[in-house]
């Protein structure tokens, strides 16, 4: 499964006006919380199908991010392949899901799982893009999957339910947070993860020729601005009696809530 | 020197961290009121691997280290003082006996399902009238064709009684030393031994979620085997392990401190009075810092009587001023986080008013200050 490393979630995040990118330095590197559920859905896969299985962690990302992928193998995934050259920073959604796809080809896969958002960028192109570029089937919003007979079966969350569709492997799936809780990294899984391999790829590995990163993105972000500050509640308490109750209601109706 | 944690204590810090937020945090208030144990989350934490954490794989452990060990302490506590004295307790009083004196076949038998967290033990040293002054011990055992008849009383036996116990090793007076001093020997008492009955829980100020009972020993008849370790032994084994049993009590002591100051600084920053956060006020800032500062020096003082046990080390030193050290930190920064709660943190659904009354066993349980302080000057030399 792909795994992406973002900056911790509940760190501020700042964006550097020079580059335009988010500040990556100072701030602790975590699996992106998205991903977390990819693992879980590929563990969960992998217990159904059994040995035989393998999960490798697939991740684009710098050298010092090893410790961080290494969360991954804690977890339970078998090994890890880390994509990495610093002519990659900077890479938009389509250098990204190239490099990956690029990459996983390179690799060889069955299926893909990657989570549907990243944390940081939010963009939630790349599962897409990557099917794309690798030509497989791509399912996107998976709460559920299973693999029976050579082929996937996927449940995809829609707005009011979710419809059950079935297509050929090799294939690309991205799954939401109803796949199930992220488990835990056991002690077991700590202790045992250093033995596991981490495989450095260059772009030059993957059979990648032309430049990526911020040299080759197709899109370009012009401007950013900070969400605009929260303007003053207006607070009500218990003290203000029906006269409280009366400005919620007033409030509600204003809202078209009441 | 270097201070940073290696990438496995790293890890296991953050799990640790996460599993007591998300899982213990939530539930340590309902627990504290009801003097429910926590089953659940012992087999959750038995799951992750924490139950038997430091012990070898070959014996159902994780093989992590000592640092590894505190730092998943610390995290619980600052969480909840129950569930982490019950983890505590059991690795570091229960399970070690059994790891540092047992033969092959005692560790097969009892250390195996210990460290995996399917059966828990108690440690039974303090009687009645023999806390401070251990070697008091008035439990008698006699052998009498083959059988080791046990009579006496154990006090304060922490996870001594719950439904996963298997059983409690104790102190006892197996006969006279050639210079006339009692032969004290240690001997494991499984529950289902006839004659051993345990009182019900104790009702206490704090720990409250944790099962801390009274033993009683009427003729209870033992296999001649249950000796653990070389008799005559038993009291300098059970010291032995009580000097381990200091970075855990001490690391209990920084998670709490960690977690009164937790509570505080979130508190600080929500309470609002003259039209102002109260941590406007630099009289809390202050609070706040000299907390932190504590915290620090604690914190670093049980790292590094870790480090020493783990480098192979005479760590006795350490860990008895690491002991004392964060036993009063904890005291000192319950009160002071209580006090910027105010009236709220005398209210129980706070969680500081649980913290207060969780504290003060810091300062008694695995040698009371003033005997870390009479250990401290014996080993000065005074
Ligand atoms: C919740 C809880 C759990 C416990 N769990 C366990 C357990 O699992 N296993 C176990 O064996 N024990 C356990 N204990 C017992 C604990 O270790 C003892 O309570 C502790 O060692 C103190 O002994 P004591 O209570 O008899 O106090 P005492 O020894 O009677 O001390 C009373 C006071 O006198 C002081 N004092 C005593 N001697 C001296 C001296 N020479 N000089 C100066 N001051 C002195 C002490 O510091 C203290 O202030 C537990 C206790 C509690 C409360």
């Amino acid at each position: 499964m792909t795994v992406k490393l973002v900056p911790d979630v509940n760190a501020e995040k700042r964006i550097d006006p020079a580059t335009r990118r988010l500040v990556r330095t100072g701030v602790d590197t975590v699996l992106n919380p998205y991903d977390e559920y990819a693992i879980e859905a590929a563990l969960q896969l992998k217990e159904k199908l059994g040995e035989g299985t393998t999960v490798t962690v697939f991740s684009m990302a710098p050298e010092s991010g090893k410790e961080t992928v290494r969360k991954a193998l804690a977890m339970g995934a078998d090994d890890a392949v880390m994509l990495t050259d610093a002519g990659l920073e900077g890479s938009d959604v389509w250098d990204t899901a190239f490099a990956l796809a690029q990459g996983l080809k390179k690799h060889g896969f069955d299926l893909v799982i990657c989570g549907s958002l990243s944390d940081d960028g939010s963009t939630g192109g790349v599962p897409g893009a990557i099917a794309e570029y690798l030509g497989v089937p791509g399912f996107t919003n998976a709460r559920h999957l299973d693999v029976a007979d050579g082929r996937l079966r996927v449940q995809r969350e829609t707005d009011n339910g979710y419809q059950t569709v079935s297509g050929p492997l090799p294939a690309l799936v991205s799954v939401t947070m109803a796949v199930g809780e992220p488990r835990y990294a056991s002690l077991k899984g700590i202790m045992g993860a250093k033995k596991k391999t981490i495989a450095v790829q260059t772009p030059a590995d993957a059979g990648i020729a032309q430049p990526l990163g911020a040299s080759g993105a197709k899109t370009e972000l012009l401007e950013f601005a900070p969400p605009p500050a929260r303007s003053k509640a207006r607070v009500v308490t218990a003290e203000d009696g029906p006269s409280g109750a009366a400005a919620i209601f007033e409030f509600l109706k204003e809202k078209k809530l009441a | 020197m270097n201070f940073d944690l290696s990438d496995e204590q790293k890890a296991i810090q953050d799990l640790c961290r996460d599993f007591a937020q998300r899982e213990v945090a939530p539930r340590a208030e309902a627990m504290d009121r009801e003097e429910e144990f926590p089953y659940e989350l012992v087999a959750k934490m038995a799951e992750l691997g924490l139950m038997g954490l430091p012990f070898p794989e070959e014996y159902g452990g994780s093989d992590a280290d000592t640092v590894s060990y505190a730092l998943a302490v610390m995290e619980l506590a600052r969480a909840d003082a129950s569930t982490a004295i019950t983890m505590a307790a059991h690795v570091s009083l229960g399970a070690t006996p059994f790891f540092l004196f047992g033969t092959e076949e005692q560790k097969q038998r009892y250390l195996v399902p210990l460290a995996q967290g399917k059966m828990l033990w108690g440690f039974g040293l303090t009687e009645p009238n023999a806390g401070s002054d251990a070697g008091n011990v008035q439990t008698k055992a006699e052998l009498r064709d083959g059988k080791w008849i046990v009579n006496g009383t154990k006090a304060f036996i922490t996870n001594s009684g719950t439904e996963l116990t298997g059983g409690t090793t104790i102190t006892a007076v197996t006969g006279k030393r050639p210079d006339g001093k009692p032969e004290i020997s240690n001997l494991v008492v499984p529950q289902s031994t006839p004659g051993f009955t345990r009182s019900k829980k104790y009702k206490k100020m704090g720990w409250r979620a944790s099962d801390t009972r009274e033993l009683s020993f009427v003729d209870a008849a033992l296999p001649e085997e249950n000796l653990l370790g070389k008799r005559g032994d038993g009291l300098k084994n059970f010291l032995i392990v009580l000097d381990g049993g200091r970075i855990s009590v001490a690391a209990l002591s920084v998670g709490l401190a960690w977690g009164a100051y937790d509570q505080a600084m979130q508190y600080a920053k929500d309470r609002h009075a003259f039209g102002k956060p109260i941590s406007a006020f630099q009289a809390i800032q202050f609070k706040l810092v000299d907390m932190l500062c504590e915290i620090e020096h604690a914190k670093g003082m049980v790292l590094k009587a870790a480090w020493e046990k783990d480098e192979g080390r005479d760590f006795s030193m350490s860990a008895s001023l690491a002991k004392l050290f964060s036993a009063e930190v904890s005291r000192r920064c319950v009160n002071e986080s209580l006090q910027i709660h105010g009236g709220y943190g005398f209210m129980d659904e706070y969680p500081i008013s649980r913290m207060y009354r969780d504290q003060k066993i810091n300062e008694i349980g695995e040698g009371t200050n003033e005997v870390q302080r009479m250990v401290i000057a014996r080993m000065l030399g005074l």
